[in-house]
């Protein structure tokens, strides 16, 4: 369990944090700079004064326009999806951790993930049948909506199914939240079942995360996501820091436990939400980045949640241009080189160093 | 801004001629091509052509156009040497956008079923010339793709002969067809696992081909490629299984074999099994007919249909 114990090692602690977010924040741009000059096109950032200068001039040159397209339309959209779909899941995760107690909580024991595959394995196994009015509506965003959509509807009903007397009892949210990842788990399987080859090819393909749809309208639709990530964290540090002590003990600190929780769980839900709907299942982050944070600098959310966002960003930024150069002109899936990357990595520091907040 | 991307669009084509293939001088030609998705897309330069689906790129090497081809889909196993010769973009449902741009292609023909959506919508969106082919599981829908092809290619002479050799092959099968006497009821076999097996049912290619080739489909009831239990299996009572090697050259007749239950049906019993390749057999490409023909010689060999045969 998580606990912050000792006033030893507090101001190192500190230090520790602060260079850790400073750190982060050097990775987080390398990575983003590595995103944007890394392709199949073998199209670099040199390209980019270039770029800019034909944006003012309105240049007709074809080669630059080629160079546009790669850089501003394809790379640009990617890069950001990427940095938020790593941010959201890490800063997710080390919520979810911090309001369980627990170092190997996630979103999906919100059911926000289950819900999410459900919806979007229904829009894809029932695309030409029932759910073909909705793909009509929403033609290539069809997915993407119904997985955000699906991943705030199951948590809706976990909330209100595990909430008593306007409060959110954490045992029973965590049971009551593997019983419907369950039974989510279970439609899903159903559907697949009675999905045909193809639409399976496509189940397994999007249960393997991607970032190859990323598009301008994707990045404006998860804008105001990020906003309220952004706006959440601030305001969580001091309650989920209170929930290391204990839930009667953060109330007697004088914390709002319940807006807390609700807050915490509303924020992971839609951030979540919108990760996968824009990138699939990508698993991996949300676990192992808030945990090798706490390895290096503590469980203090100071440090866990900011240093959280801006390494799991850098991580996704980083799978992701392994996942796009390894087999071009074609491409990995995200989530392969996402676990073959981190998992290692992981081992290694759980091995050398013990278990991060327990020691 | 706008103005920059807009003409992205018209230029990208000139440019990708002039900056990358260099020295190869561009078949030119300017034709506005109406695509199976209904889009008009203005087709320049013909040389450095993406070929996504087996069907497309077995159409382009039967035309004799395989030198204009610079990259194929991973499902484009036929003729082998394309996927060798040829740069491999990948699984044609995993497209990536700047993969597919990295190869620099002038025109990309893709099967309808190419994604994923939000890739080949974006790709639709530059200046590359995309255009969609229906996956046409009919004789017609065949002959189409080749007419469609070849038109586009501006080889309608090549692709009228392809098309009408092909025409004559289907109706040659259909003279063939209408000899058997007594149908066989055949099911097809996508593949097997831990007991349960992938039928053809309707609406798929495996039942395309197997009309085609004179069977009934025992497993018409069921829509699409689905798996179904042994037990229904052995109550469609087949006097035939039809089923398909992989790419990687493994099949699981044996295993459909040995499932309990099996002896009981007339397959079984007579242990009658085809084993034919995959895209061969499903391509709906122009070895279509001999594959039809070819599955109807191996069910029927004992009667008027291989009688008939040279």
């Amino acid at each position: 369990m998580l606990r912050a114990r000792d006033s030893i090692g507090m101001v190192d602690r500190e230090a520790r944090g602060r260079l850790l977010i400073a750190g982060s924040v050097a990775l987080l741009g390398a990575a983003m700079l590595l995103s944007l000059s890394v392709g199949p096109t073998g199209i670099t950032l040199a390209s980019l004064p270039r770029v800019l200068v034909a944006l003012f001039t309105g240049s007709d040159d074809a080669a630059v326009a080629r160079e546009y397209l790669v850089l501003v339309d394809l790379r640009l959209p990617r890069t950001l999806l990427g940095a938020f779909v790593g941010a959201s899941l890490a800063v997710a995760g080390a919520m979810m951790q911090g309001l369980f107690r627990n170092p190997l909580a996630d979103p999906g024991l919100i059911g926000v993930s289950s819900g999410a595959a459900l919806a979007a394995v229904a829009t894809i196994a029932l695309g030409n049948t029932f759910a073909a009015p909705w793909v009509k509506i929403f033609g290539v965003y069809a997915l993407p909506f119904a997985a955000f959509f699906g991943g705030l509807a199951a948590t809706f009903v976990l909330v209100s199914v595990a909430g008593r007397h306007g409060q959110l009892m954490v045992g029973t949210l965590l049971l009551a939240g593997i019983a419907i990842g369950a039974l989510a788990g279970a439609l899903t399987g159903l559907l697949s079942y009675t999905s045909d080859d193809r639409e399976l090819r496509d189940l397994t393909l999007w249960s393997m995360g991607s970032l190859s749809g990323a598009s301008w309208p994707k990045v404006i639709a998860t804008l105001p996501f990020a906003v309220a990530v952004a706006l959440a964290v601030p305001r969580l540090v001091r309650g989920l820091n209170g929930f290391l002590l204990g839930e009667a003990e953060a109330f007697h600190m004088g914390i709002d436990v319940e807006a807390t929780k609700r807050l915490a769980i509303a924020i992971s839900a839609a951030a979540v939400g919108a990760a996968v709907a824009v990138a699939g299942v990508v698993g991996f982050v949300g676990i192992v980045i808030p945990h090798v944070i706490r390895l290096i600098a503590g469980p203090d959310h100071r440090f866990v949640l900011p240093a959280g966002a801006l390494l799991g960003a850098a991580l996704v930024l980083v799978a992701d241009v392994a996942a796009r150069m390894i087999v071009r002109p074609a491409e990995l899936p995200l989530g392969i080189i996402m676990a073959a990357i981190g998992a290692p990595v992981f081992l290694h520091l759980v091995t050398r160093r013990g278990i991060g907040g327990v020691e | 801004m706008r103005s920059l991307r807009h003409s992205a669009r018209i230029m990208a084509t000139l440019a990708f001629a002039a900056v990358v293939s260099g020295a190869s001088v561009p078949a030119t030609r300017a034709a506005t091509v109406t695509d199976a998705a209904g889009r008009k897309v203005e087709v320049v330069d013909t040389s450095n052509i993406l070929s996504i689906g087996g069907d497309i790129t077995e159409i382009l090497y039967s035309l004799g156009l395989e030198a204009k081809i610079i990259g194929v889909d991973a499902t484009s196993q036929f003729p082998a040497e394309a996927l060798k010769q040829k740069t491999n973009v990948g699984y044609l449902r995993a497209l990536s956008t700047e993969g597919v741009l990295s190869i620099a292609p002038h025109l990309i023909i893709a099967s309808a079923s190419a994604g994923p959506p939000e890739v080949v919508k974006a790709l639709k969106q530059t200046s590359v010339p995309y255009l969609e082919v229906e996956d046409g599981h009919s004789p017609e829908g065949v002959v189409e793709k080749v007419r469609f092809v070849a038109q586009v290619l501006d080889v309608s002479a090549e692709g009228d002969k392809l098309a009408r050799q092909i025409e004559s092959e289907f109706k040659a099968l259909a003279e063939r067809r209408g000899k058997i006497g007594k149908r066989s009821r055949a099911v097809f076999i996508l593949g097997a696992q831990s007991g349960r097996v992938t039928v053809g049912g309707s609406g798929t290619s495996a039942d395309a081909i197997f009309k085609l080739a004179g069977l009934d489909n025992v497993a018409a009831s069921v829509n699409g490629y689905k798996p179904v239990v042994d037990e229904a299996l052995v109550e469609m009572m087949p006097d035939v299984i039809v089923t398909m090697r992989r790419s990687s050259g493994t099949h699981d007749i044996d295993k459909v074999m040995g499932m309990p239950g099996m002896q009981s049906t007339p397959a079984g019993r007579a242990n009658r099994a085809v084993v034919m390749d995959g895209l061969y057999l499903l391509g709906f490409g122009p070895r279509t007919p001999a594959a039809a023909l070819d599955l109807m010689r191996q069910v029927y060999s004992d009667s008027a249909a291989s009688g008939s045969t040279k």
